[in-house]
């Protein structure tokens, strides 16, 4: 039942970016719509999946949770700013990363990487930490889109790109709300990971690669929001330091993907 | 009754030529006469433009209606000849005649395809043939009709979408830096007329703030009054333009004003904001070198021209939808022409009156019950009497009417009154005024009709160069 649900709103994802895809190329803002239809339908299914994930007794926090919950975190995000601004161009970009991690939930083999629900808040953990990544990873699109359109700017194409890509300045705001709204929820994250750690490891940090990783991206996505506060890192350079940002948030993932039992192992 | 069309465009003949041929307005009355005193012309129209002069009329015979206007265009100038003007002439009829007319209000036919000024100009023209009684049932429904097409291309198509003049597509590059412009200061430097355009579009956009500097402070003054701006003294707008979202650039400077080093501090005094520089004037008035400037961006003449042609480029595509709005609607006013004729009217005024006969009498027979032959013969007698003393008086004035050069209006009425096939498709909006075919009735629908261009709206007419 929750397979072909979830099979049902993966195909409904795919054919939104599809249709995203080639709204890219045309003029007319049919596409888009159907696309966005298409994402609200496989959202509300998306809705029913998820439910069933977490309450239906299977115990722990899976990665099959966790990348469901990240990528219908993902999604909300998106049809938010769509709805709000009409930027429907957004879907091309923001989708294929909301597919990818649920589509890797159906990868991934079935309830192996478990974390282990040795401490009872670790889902507080698990989702503040997906939170933040859903913040910087809509950073990351927005810093893509910015350069892109910089780059049309500069180069002075004026394609269909061009004119569907948002405004330099909606672009330069969408990533700096989106940082903001992703630090504390990172911060967060991170600091009830360590509470869990040394409630049942006895540290609150091991030095294992993905607590490392973790810390580096903390303290880099710190750095970046202090410069554009207090010497002007925006625009161009902030779309830089969000797109390499979102490679450590990337790495942290692939740091506890492939540490496969999580923090039972240490 | 035809339609007809002969005139003169960009697309036939030179501007030496179009603007010997073209009318002031205060001669115009007499020019409507002059074409009206024709033989066989019933009604006319004269279009002018820069780019065409095309007179619109409905003849009795369609060579004949051509050579008089060919003679109307030749008399209207005394240094052109025939043998100089025919060739460039264009005559069309009937449907070649209603969709050129289409077209050139839709814009199809313009040198920009898709500007905005020829609807005005259409209905311009229309109004002066109204006033003058030059035009009549025909032409009014035609033209009215014209219009109405124009603005549904303009809704059902994006032919007027994109900017297709240079200060505005400075104002729609902004926009692709800028989401909102109404938070956003501009500097104007130098009084070019195009820069001044170009931040009067701005300035219709909502921007928050105009900064002015030029040499001459009486032109400074001025221009601070035309855009409520604040001026700045000449030799300090390089320290002042990071306080600029965009700078326009248009002075008679020979050499460049604004180096990368000034750009490279005003984004760093703006903390890395983006700033939008464009330079119009020719010889360029920035350094090229400000596009290496990371957060500045510099557009000159030449990229807001590539610009436009892209947009020009796109306006085409839609042009093939906007013809075949243009192929519909000439099928609907085909049909409104086509119930204007004697002979079919004649044939269901009387298809009506027999189906209205045969119906009373089933019902006057049943009620009587049996008769005879003869009764029977009686009854049916009376009611053909009665149906064909009455529709004989229509029915004569209808077949000489159709004879005569206003006969259409007495087909129209007749169709009115006898509630004949008022139910062809798209025919209804068209009916709605012929009978009452009065000058005020068209004013009104004219005065109604605004389509104006938010590009255009604040530039007079005349300085479009359209």
């Amino acid at each position: 039942m929750t397979v072909a649900f979830l099979q049902l709103t993966l195909g409904l994802y795919f054919i939104g970016i599809l249709l995203s895809l080639v709204y890219l190329l045309r003029r007319s803002d049919v596409l888009a719509r159907v696309a966005l239809a298409a994402t609200c339908i496989g959202f509300a299914i998306h809705t029913v999946v998820l439910a069933i994930q977490v309450f239906s007794g299977e115990a722990g926090v899976t990665f099959h949770k966790a990348l469901s919950f990240f990528s219908w975190s993902l999604i909300l995000v998106f049809l938010l700013v769509v709805l709000l601004q009409r930027i429907y161009v957004l879907g091309a970009f923001l989708l294929p990363i909301a597919f990818l991690s649920l589509i890797s939930t159906a990868v991934l083999p079935s309830e192996t990487p478990v974390l282990h629900p040795m401490f009872q808040a670790v889902w507080v953990h698990v989702t503040l930490s997906m939170l933040g990544a859903v913040g910087f990873a809509v950073a990351f699109v927005a810093g893509v889109m910015y350069l892109m359109q910089e780059r049309l700017l500069k180069s002075k194409q004026f394609n269909v790109l061009f004119f569907k890509l948002p405004p330099l300045d909606f672009l330069d705001t969408l990533n700096q709300r989106s940082m903001l709204l992703g630090f504390p929820f990172l911060t967060l994250g991170i600091l009830t990971g360590a509470i869990s750690a040394q409630v049942t490891l006895g540290a609150y940090v091991s030095w294992n690669p993905e607590q490392v990783w973790a810390l580096v991206t903390w303290v880099f996505y710190f750095v970046v929001l202090m410069g554009r506060v207090t010497v002007g890192w925006r625009a161009k350079k902030a779309a830089y330091l969000t797109i390499v940002g979102f490679a450590g948030v990337l790495l942290t993932f692939l740091g506890v993907v492939l540490k496969g039992n999580g923090i039972s192992v240490s | 009754m035809n339609i007809i069309l002969v005139g003169m465009s960009h697309k036939t003949a030179p501007i030496e030529l179009r603007e010997l041929l073209a009318v002031p307005d205060s001669r115009m009355g007499e020019a409507l006469n002059r074409l009206m005193a024709h033989e066989g012309i019933r009604e006319g129209m004269l279009l002018q433009t820069c780019n065409r002069v095309e007179v619109y009329a409905v003849a009795d015979q369609v060579e004949q209606g051509f050579s008089a206007i060919q003679e109307f265009f030749v008399d209207t100038h005394l240094s052109v000849s025939a043998e100089q003007l025919m060739p460039r002439l264009y005559c069309h009829a009937e449907d070649r005649a209603i969709t050129h007319l289409f077209r050139v209000a839709s814009s199809l036919d313009s040198l920009v395809v898709g500007e905005p000024q020829i609807l005005r100009q259409v209905k311009d023209s229309f109004q002066e043939a109204l006033t003058h009684n030059a035009t009549g049932v025909i032409l009014n429904k035609l033209i009215k009709k014209a219009i109405s097409v124009a603005k549904r291309v303009r809704t059902e198509t994006r032919i007027a979408e994109n900017a297709v003049s240079v200060s505005y597509a400075a104002v729609e590059l902004a926009k692709k830096v800028f989401s909102d412009l109404s938070a956003r200061t501009v500097m104007l430097v130098g009084a070019g007329e195009m820069a001044k355009l170009a931040a009067q579009h701005l300035v219709n956009h909502g921007v928050h703030e105009v900064l002015l500097t030029t040499r001459d402070p009486v032109r400074a003054a001025d221009m601070a009054a035309r855009f409520n701006g604040v001026s700045i003294p000449f030799e300090d707008f390089r320290a002042n333009m990071h306080r600029a979202d965009i700078v326009l650039c248009s002075t008679g400077a020979s050499h460049y004003l604004i180096a990368p080093e000034d750009v490279e501090r005003a984004v760093r005094a703006r903390w890395n904001q983006p700033i939008f520089l464009i330079d119009v004037s020719v010889p360029r008035n920035i350094d090229p070198d400000v596009r290496q400037v990371d957060n500045a961006f510099l557009f000159d003449i030449d990229d807001l021209e590539s610009h436009i042609e892209q947009n020009r480029e796109e306006r085409r595509l839609e042009a093939t939808h906007a013809e075949s709005i243009v192929k519909d609607e000439v099928e609907v006013i085909l049909k409104w022409l086509q119930s204007l004729k004697a002979t079919p009217t004649i044939i269901a005024l009387r298809k009506r009156a027999d189906a209205l006969k045969q119906a009373e009498l089933q019902k006057a027979l049943s009620r009587l019950g049996p008769l005879t032959p003869e009764q029977q013969e009686a009854v049916e007698g009376l009611a053909s009497g009665i149906v064909n003393k009455l529709l004989h008086g229509p029915l004569v004035a209808l077949k000489s009417a159709a004879q005569s050069s206003n006969g259409f209006v007495y087909i129209e009425a007749a169709r009115r009154f006898y509630d004949l096939g008022r139910s062809l498709p798209g025919q209804e909006s068209v009916n709605d005024h012929d009978v009452r075919a009065g000058t005020d009735v068209a004013m009104d629908e004219i005065a109604s009709t605004s389509t104006e261009d938010p590009e255009q709206e604040r530039i007079p007419r005349r300085a479009s160069g359209l």
